[in-house]
């Protein structure tokens, strides 16, 4: 029972070792600026990971986040310029297209017994050239309900600030756990992760839970396609390319078991605060390469893998080739 | 002999219709399309461009089909070219040798691809999060190589393997056309080919029965940083410089479907390494064709999503459960396995 709690704990220990070791170095980086900065600079990857953590624990994955972020900012960015509706309306319809553009991805995979790689590979194509077809420019966003928006914050003492998309992220997280641990949808997913054959037997209804996971991904990448627009204040169909990698290598920062079935929400958390802090570093250094982060995250991201490997064969010893 | 030939081409009569409805689609929108002419001993045409052009994919597509018929993946030979690519300028740039250059940038790629293979077969790690270790750091080490800039050469004999001809043929063309037949003597001339196979089919049976998988893993993985290391190596000469950001960004996915539309299955087994190679050359004839039919560029990724799907919807065991009728070459399903991811 213990053991499932390893690599979260294994997780939280590096984040604030490392958070130690970089307090040490410059004190300033314990001041609540630099944690606002990090949730807010982070709230888009933060709210896609949650959707991948859920497709990750069922034992998918899901490669066309960075891609439907891009195709909500240009549509967004898009319905605002040439159309006079209010951009809540806005974010409820393209939250309904990206739903179901998850969904969809994920009755294919279902139903065609097709690999989630490939399917939502021609996902990414496909709501890429979606945000192409829209448009090739970067176009901003000047809306006033936007200016708006951004205004709200929760002031921290010491000078930092949580933003709206902060909060939200932090929002999502909260809900996220809860749909994991407390309902029967959460259940089912972590059953799904186990194995498709003894989830059917057990009485998962393995098709429905398919396509509402995809569909949960697809809803909360459109979420975090909002959020990326408000960030950046733009749409930009290249932008947020790579995004979909960020969240998996968070997802697997934070604990969770890409073979799927083990792992937690909040360990995402952690892995994109882990992300997060290395960027700022390197910030606060001024010496080193932005390279750096690439390569510092990808060791990062081995040595989890074979932290996880250890807790399996010591787990499972009898069984190797799992 | 003859029954050789055909079931070589009955293997790959479905790609080779596909290519030839392409082709004749373009030719009719644009009919200067099978123009072929010879300019200073070299053929010009957009035929030969097509599989100038699509050099960098037909090499990435060998390595990933017996990758694939591993039943693994290998996401990181992207970065692996844009490190090669680094490798090269820098070396070239330093003024080491053409043959030192090549050498050593060749070795890169092989250490690349022995790295993934001992994550894979030694480590026991899931080929897609094995190979994601390097797609993520690759970028950043090819960037560290290059200190960020885009590094560039003039050494006329780097230059010639991008940009060069060899019997009236773009040098890459021959480069990959010779790399190609190579491989694939190599596989189906020795039992190699049917025990990595068998290893895609089964890891555990084979291991079981003599196979000693480890090794075959390993090499699946080098020869697919190998094929890497040519492409990173064709496309810097191509632009005369390293560019570590941008060299062969999302060529990973191209050339996993490449191999995909080639008829090779992602859970492993049987392969064709001609069938990828012409799948590679199936998605540039696309690619240069919404180009050249002054299709707006901005649908080429909505075309290429389509046909991935049209494509998996015919590979697809419900779809042939259904269609039993439609007898395609090699449509002996094997049972589905959905813990494949």
């Amino acid at each position: 029972m213990k053991q499932k709690y390893l690599p979260l704990t294994a997780t939280i220990l590096i984040f604030l070792l490392s958070y130690a070791l970089c307090v040490a170095q410059y004190p300033n980086m314990l001041s609540t600026r630099v944690i606002g900065n990090l949730l807010t600079d982070n709230a888009f990857l933060g709210i896609a990971a949650v959707g991948m953590t859920f497709v990750i624990l069922s034992g998918g994955i899901d490669l066309s986040v960075g891609a439907v972020i891009a195709f909500t900012g240009v549509f967004l960015a898009v319905v605002l310029e040439q159309t006079s509706i209010h951009p809540l309306a806005a974010f409820a319809l393209v939250l309904a297209i990206t739903t179901l553009f998850g969904a969809l991805m994920g009755a294919i995979i279902h139903h065609l017994e097709m690999p989630a790689f490939i399917v939502t590979l021609a996902g990414m194509f496909l709501a890429r050239g979606m945000a192409f077809v829209l448009s090739i420019d970067s176009i901003p966003i000047k809306h006033p309900f936007y200016a708006t928006l951004k205004s709200f914050y929760f002031k921290l003492p010491g000078g930092g600030r949580i933003t709206l998309i902060g909060g939200l992220m932090l929002l999502v997280f909260a809900v996220g756990i809860l749909i994991a641990h407390r309902t029967r949808f959460g259940t089912n997913v972590y059953a799904l992760g186990g194995g498709t054959a003894t989830a059917k037997l057990m009485g998962v209804p393995v098709a429905s839970t398919t396509v509402r996971i995809y569909a949960l991904s697809g809803l909360l990448a459109g979420l975090s396609g909002i959020v990326f627009s408000l960030y950046t204040s733009a749409g930009y169909s290249l932008a947020a390319v790579g995004v979909e990698l960020d969240a998996i290598t968070a997802v697997v920062i934070g604990g969770t078991l890409l073979t799927g079935g083990s792992g937690f929400v909040a360990g995402t958390l952690v892995g994109i605060f882990i992300q997060g802090l290395i960027q700022t570093y390197i910030t606060f250094d001024g010496t080193l390469s932005s390279w750096w982060t690439k390569i510092l995250i990808g060791l990062l991201l081995f040595a989890f893998i074979l932290l996880q490997k250890g807790i399996i064969r010591l787990s499972r010893p009898e069984r190797q080739h799992a | 002999m003859t029954s050789t030939v055909r079931t070589y081409l009955g293997r790959l009569l479905p790609q080779l219709i596909a290519l030839a409805i392409i082709i004749a689609a373009i030719s009719i929108i644009f009919p200067g399309f099978l123009n072929l002419q010879i300019q200073n001993g070299r053929l010009y045409g957009s035929l030969i461009d097509i599989l100038n052009r699509g050099a960098p994919v037909v090499l990435l597509a060998i390595g990933m089909t017996v990758v694939i018929a591993t039943k693994g993946i290998d996401l990181s030979v992207g970065a692996v070219m844009a490190i090669c690519g680094a490798v090269s300028a820098s070396l070239i740039t330093s003024g080491h040798s053409l043959a030192e250059t090549l050498l050593v940038t060749l070795a890169v790629g092989v250490l690349c691809g022995v790295w993934n293979g001992i994550l894979v077969a030694v480590l026991d790690i899931q080929p897609i999060i094995a190979t994601l270790v390097l797609m993520v750091a690759g970028r950043g080490i090819a960037q560290l190589i290059t200190e960020g800039a885009i590094l560039t050469f003039n050494d006329p004999g780097l230059i010639f393997i991008g940009s060069g001809s060899f019997l009236g043929l773009p040098m890459p063309v021959v480069i990959w056309l010779v790399f190609g037949i190579l491989v694939a003597l190599v596989v189906r001339q020795t039992a190699l080919g049917m025990l990595v196979e068998a290893v895609g089919v089964n890891r555990e049976a084979s291991t079981l029965s003599g196979v000693f998988t480890p090794v075959l893993l390993i090499a699946a993985y080098v020869l697919s940083g190998l094929c890497a290391a040519i492409a990173g190596v064709i496309a810097a000469a191509d632009i005369k410089g390293a560019d570590a950001n941008n060299a062969g960004l999302w060529l990973e996915l191209d050339a996993i479907l490449a191999v995909v539309v080639g008829g090779t299955s992602l859970l492993g087994g049987r392969f064709s390494i001609a069938a990828s190679v012409l799948g590679a050359i199936i998605i540039q004839a696309i690619n240069t064709g919404i180009l050249l039919s002054g299709f707006p560029p901005e649908f080429n990724l909505i075309i290429k999503a389509a046909i991935i799907v049209f494509i998996l919807v015919l590979q697809s065991p419900r779809f042939r459960a259904v269609f039993t009728f439609v007898s395609m070459p090699r449509a002996a399903g094997r049972p589905t396995e959905r813990e494949a991811k």
